[in-house]
């Protein structure tokens, strides 16, 4: 009927040449659009009164843009046929000029692309619901259009895979998001104690996840292949409990110190054959286990530094700019997840208290105080703190002194026996709340207090253990020495043993001396594996009896004994305990430092680590629950995360150094462990590469090795990230430049509102601004606004908010991220216009460079 | 399968157009239906997806009872012709995908601007803005802010914000500054 009609005028108008006809077209849709946008305001604004009628005018609107979208596509069809009957006379449906195709298929893109993006649009859901239906509709009316000839086939193929890899996509997202354990324990904690505390459950949950991963590599790789196809228990020296301890090797004490079985299992090092090759499946133990040890790390390197990479890419803003101090109070300081009155109180209160003591600070920022007397302060607390740190790192070092003497002597008591890691966890548990005392003295801002307070316990635990390090290391070095030792008697045993028994008996074949009775070297190895079990298992100890007695004990105490004391305990002075998050987070960094280093020759380690954080996940969940009260002050989890990320990277790297010493420098124990009878560790991958390999994989290999190779290859590597590091640097001058410039913008702004009429320079103004940001802005962006500009009025149905877009995502790159603040600069201003619309008569700024990016956000176009 | 009967009242189709549409996973929904059709009476809940749930029973919800801005919320998401907030399915997830986490923060402030806006103008005024720190500072009269301090705290963040010093602050104003804060997105979140 009337769409005809329509298609009718259209007709004559298809004389003009086709860039006029673009032209029209693209007015057209503008003003659709800005039909459309208008629409949506109202119905924005509607809500306060959504009548009858205000519905229907926007129904009727809705429909006109539809039916005006229905005769765009009327009229393209018109047009092909108008077209192709004008150039020639062939009336081939197929022969769509090359343009008309690439329109359609452009307006088809632009559709999926409305679809994927639809969820960013702050549409209701209804209107959501039938713009992704026509869309739907549109998309699968085209799609089969596009592609010529034997093109066609493959095109709709391919569109129907596409389809169909969405599908399985969000299936596969919808599962994955299924096995995330602990969802509602951890919500239940959000809600009580808002996101601070739960974001060390999401950390210990992480925790959990990595772990589970390194369990895996190894009992996969290396335990469960040496239980099942490794030679017995008992079979060889290594694997036997020597006679003088088997009388006892069963004892629970003796269990307990991780002596007797227990160190001749496979949990230590030192039960590992150097055999070549085990089993049917000719397993390379040795190798596996080498490689496992390095897998272990290289997992981990990958782990921690992609989601460090990830968290700074979400974190656009980067939170030091404090130009907007009582704004972000005002407007982010709510903890939605708060759902407990009690911590909404608590969170109230502290919201009053912020607000307070910036009004404060604001008006007393320029009073004078004793800056020298602080400044005394200061020092004074920080050489009183690095008296405590020399004096704990040489309590341990003495003590570890001592415990070697110990280890020499017989009937040493148990105190004697576990008195390291007794001090240990004894130094880890008094010296935080005594810097805490300390750092009062300072007086800083809490925030910056925190920090502090976390840079000093992390060098406690840091000096504490390498202080252990080095004492063990000394341990090392004296057992390589007994070692050679041991070693000539062990030969000189075996060849006793073999002389004699050939003396008595020539005719028969010698009787095997028992293994039980070979004289052993130490294993240092072993050693190190039971000095880092113990050191993991007293730490586990040490960390639920606080909680059971400092949280567990003290709350019941509070609760059940304040019917019949003289002052309020809850509210006086033990109350209740508050959830420690920064020690709890180091507690859990440092105990994976432990685990890293000590995984490698304690295989077990990692499965002692899985319980114990699995035990901690419903442990702590509990105790925080029942015996925890709200912080007084409610932190938000913010994007520290990032800081304890890097504290964990940094314990990382340490603990990465001294295996990769010991393993690169240390030759291994004579008769215990995978590599016995290498000169290195390392010499098992030569091994392999020449007895496995063709040979001139081992040329390539010796190749590779060669430092004249690899020292190129180094510098290149410095070279790339000095070159990285520069660009990074200028890029950040860049930023920090068009900040200074928005300042200086803004003040100018604040002087000439004050005077000036307002038609809306402040456009221009902004736009001026950010011009030369386009120069410096990375190419991919570029490219991408090259890309989405010409459609840029085709689609109806596309939201006008030009940079909204660009608000919410984040740049693809880091680097791109730097330049946020411009774009976000921009996106402030048509919106101004849509909301409030105060200059009714200014022209839309559709020509600018920036040009609209559809939305991006988490539906990145994917089809 | 996994959530019983109740899942099978929504359409597979509508359900993947819901998946589409908002920032929720299957589960998500699902589990937001069973919760939304458990505030319905009981001769209701067969067909949730198109009754309404009056406001009074979406406060019940210990996701938002503790929430400052609860009345708020339950106006901006509610699509009720009589006034009276109550909500529809679709509104409720609309807010819920709203308060994801992964909902974008584009989002997720154009939203905050609205439930901010307390006189539903468009703007926020300083009218908006004191009743905005009178709900964050809860009902308790020691805790209010004298209106000297009031004065000046509102002051201050016109002075912020107000980048057109037209004495109000528009939603352009509003994602500008939000968009920058570091905790904005963590914390405007409510999950189910």
């Amino acid at each position: 009927e009337d769409k005809e009609d329509e298609s009718k005028e259209e007709d004559n108008g298809s004389q003009q040449n086709t860039a006029s006809r673009r032209k029209n077209y693209q007015r057209k849709n503008r003003d659709g659009k800005k039909a459309r946008e208008e629409g949506s305001q109202k119905k924005d604004r509607g809500k306060t009164a959504p009548t009858k009628d205000q519905k229907e005018s926007e129904n009727k609107e809705k429909k006109t843009t539809k039916r005006g979208k229905e005769g765009e596509n009327k009229k393209k069809k018109d047009r092909k046929n108008s077209s192709s009957s004008a150039s020639s006379n062939s009336s081939d449906e197929e022969s769509l000029s090359e343009e008309e195709l690439a329109m359609l298929k452009e307006q088809v893109e632009q559709k999926k692309k409305l679809i994927s993006t639809m969820r960013n649009k702050p549409w209701r859901m209804v209107k959501k619901l039938s713009v992704l239906r026509e869309a739907q509709a549109f998309v699968e009316k085209f799609e089969g259009a596009l592609g010529k000839g034997k093109g066609k086939k493959l095109y709709a193929y391919k569109m129907m895979m596409a389809k169909k890899w969405v599908k399985f996509k969000r299936d596969f997202e919808n599962f994955k998001t299924q096995c995330i354990p602990w969802e509602m324990k951890i919500k239940e904690v959000e809600s009580h104690f808002g996101s601070s505390v739960a974001s060390y459950f999401i950390f210990l949950r992480w925790m959990y996840g990595v772990n589970l991963v390194l369990f895996g590599l190894i009992f996969g790789l290396v335990i469960i292949p040496e239980v099942l196809m490794g030679m017995p228990y008992g079979s060889l020296p290594r694997k036997t409990v020597p006679r003088a301890e088997q009388a006892t090797a069963m004892d629970f004490s003796v269990l307990w110190d991780f002596e007797g079985y227990i160190k001749y299992s496979a949990l230590f090092y030192g039960y590992y054959n150097n055999q070549r090759t085990i089993g049917w499946l000719k397993y390379r133990l040795p190798m596996a286990y080498f490689m496992v040890g390095i897998s272990v790390f290289g997992y981990s390197l990958m782990v921690v530094i992609r989601s460090m990479a990830r968290n700074a890419n979400e974190s656009t803003a980067d939170g030091d700019d404090d130009n907007f101090i009582f704004s972000w109070k005002m407007f982010t300081s709510w903890d939605y997840l708060i759902g407990n009155p009690e911590t909404a109180d608590n969170k109230f209160a502290s919201i009053t208290t912020s607000f307070k003591e910036s009004i404060v600070d604001e008006q007393e920022s320029n009073k004078d105080e004793n800056i020298h007397l602080r400044r005394f302060l200061r020092v004074l607390a920080n050489v009183l703190i690095i008296c405590c740190l020399c004096g704990s790192g040489y309590l341990i070092y003495f003590v570890v002194k001592r415990s070697q003497t110990f280890s020499k002597m017989q009937n040493v008591g148990w105190y004697e026996r576990n008195e390291v890691e007794i001090v240990m966890s004894l130094l880890g548990m008094f010296c935080p709340p005594l810097f805490e005392t300390i750092a009062a003295l300072e007086n800083y801002h809490p925030r910056i207090g925190l920090k502090w307070q976390l840079g000093r316990i992390f060098a406690l635990f840091l000096g504490n253990l390498y202080t252990f390090l080095l004492a063990l290391m000394d341990d090392v070095n004296e057992k390589l020495a007994e070692e050679d030792v041991v070693k000539n008697i062990t030969h000189w045993t075996l060849l006793g043993h073999h002389n004699s028994s050939a003396g008595n008996d020539s005719t028969a074949t010698p009787p095997p001396l028992d293994p039980a009775d070979v004289p052993r070297g130490p294993c240092w190895e072993t050693t190190v594996g039971i000095e880092f079990v113990r050191l993991t298992v007293s730490d586990i100890l040490v960390t639920y009896i606080t909680i059971l007695v400092g949280d567990f004990i003290r709350a019941c105490f509070v609760r059940f004994v304040n019917y019949c004391w003289c002052w309020d305990l809850e509210a006086g002075f033990p109350s209740y305990a508050e959830f420690d998050i920064s020690g709890n987070v180091l507690g859990l960094v440092f105990n994976q430092g432990m685990i890293w280093m000590g995984s490698f020759y304690a295989p077990g380690l990692v499965g002692i680590n899985v319980l114990r954080l699995l035990t901690s996940m419903y442990f702590q969940c509990w105790a925080v629950m029942s015996s925890n009260v709200p912080h007084a002050r409610v932190f938000k989890a913010s994007k520290s995360n990032n800081f304890y990320m890097g504290l964990l990277l940094l314990i990382l790297f340490l603990s990465l150094l001294p295996v990769a010493y010991t393993i690169m420098s240390l030759p291994p124990s004579f008769d215990c462990g995978p590599f016995s009878g290498k000169k290195r560790m390392y010499d098992v991958i030569q091994e392999t590469i020449e007895l496995d390999f063709p040979l001139f994989v081992a040329k390539i290999f010796s190749y590779v090795a060669n430092p004249g190779l690899i020292i190129p290859a180094i510098l290149l590597m410095v070279l790339t990230i000095y070159y990285l590091n520069a660009v990074s640097k200028a890029y950040q001058r860049a930023n920090a430049e068009l900040k200074k410039k928005m300042q200086m913008q803004r003040e100018e702004e604040k002087n000439k509102r004050n005077n000036k009429a307002s038609t809306n320079p402040m456009l221009q103004d902004l736009e001026d601004l950010l011009t030369p940001s386009t120069k410096t802005e990375s190419p991919l962006k570029q490219a991408e606004d090259k890309k989405i500009e010409p459609p840029n009025g085709t689609s109806p149905v596309r939201k006008p908010g030009k940079g909204e877009a660009l608000a919410g995502s984040p740049m693809a790159s880091g680097r791109g991220a730097a330049f946020t603040p411009p774009s976000q600069v921009f996106v402030t201003q048509p919106r101004t216009l849509g909301v409030r619309a105060p200059y009714p008569g200014q022209p839309r700024p559709w020509g600018h460079p920036l040009g609209p990016l559809p939305g991006r956000g988490r539906g990145q176009p994917c089809y | 399968g996994a959530m019983g009967g109740s899942a099978s009242l929504i359409p597979r189709d509508l359900l993947g157009e819901y998946q589409e549409l908002t920032f929720l996973s299957k589960q998500e929904i699902l589990l937001a239906y069973k919760r939304f059709s458990e505030l319905l009476p009981k001769e209701e809940r067969e067909n949730a997806c198109s009754a309404r749930v009056p406001k009074s029973q979406i406060l019940m919800l210990p996701e938002l009872r503790a929430n400052p801005f609860q009345h708020r919320i339950c106006h901006v998401f509610s699509t009720s012709e009589t006034q009276d907030d109550s909500m529809s399915f679709e509104d409720f997830l609309d807010m819920l995908s709203v308060f994801s986490d992964s909902a974008t923060s584009d989002i997720k402030s154009h939203y905050a601007f609205r439930i901010f806006d307390f006189d539903n103008d468009g703007t926020l005024d300083r009218k908006d803005l004191e009743q905005l720190v009178n709900c964050l500072t809860g009902q308790g009269e020691e805790s209010r802010l004298s209106s000297a301090e009031m004065e000046q705290l509102i002051q201050n963040i016109l002075e912020e914000s107000d980048i057109d010093k037209d004495g109000t602050i528009n939603l352009a104003e509003f994602q500008h500054v939000v968009s920058r804060s570091p905790d904005f997105a963590s914390s405007f979140k409510i999950v189910l």
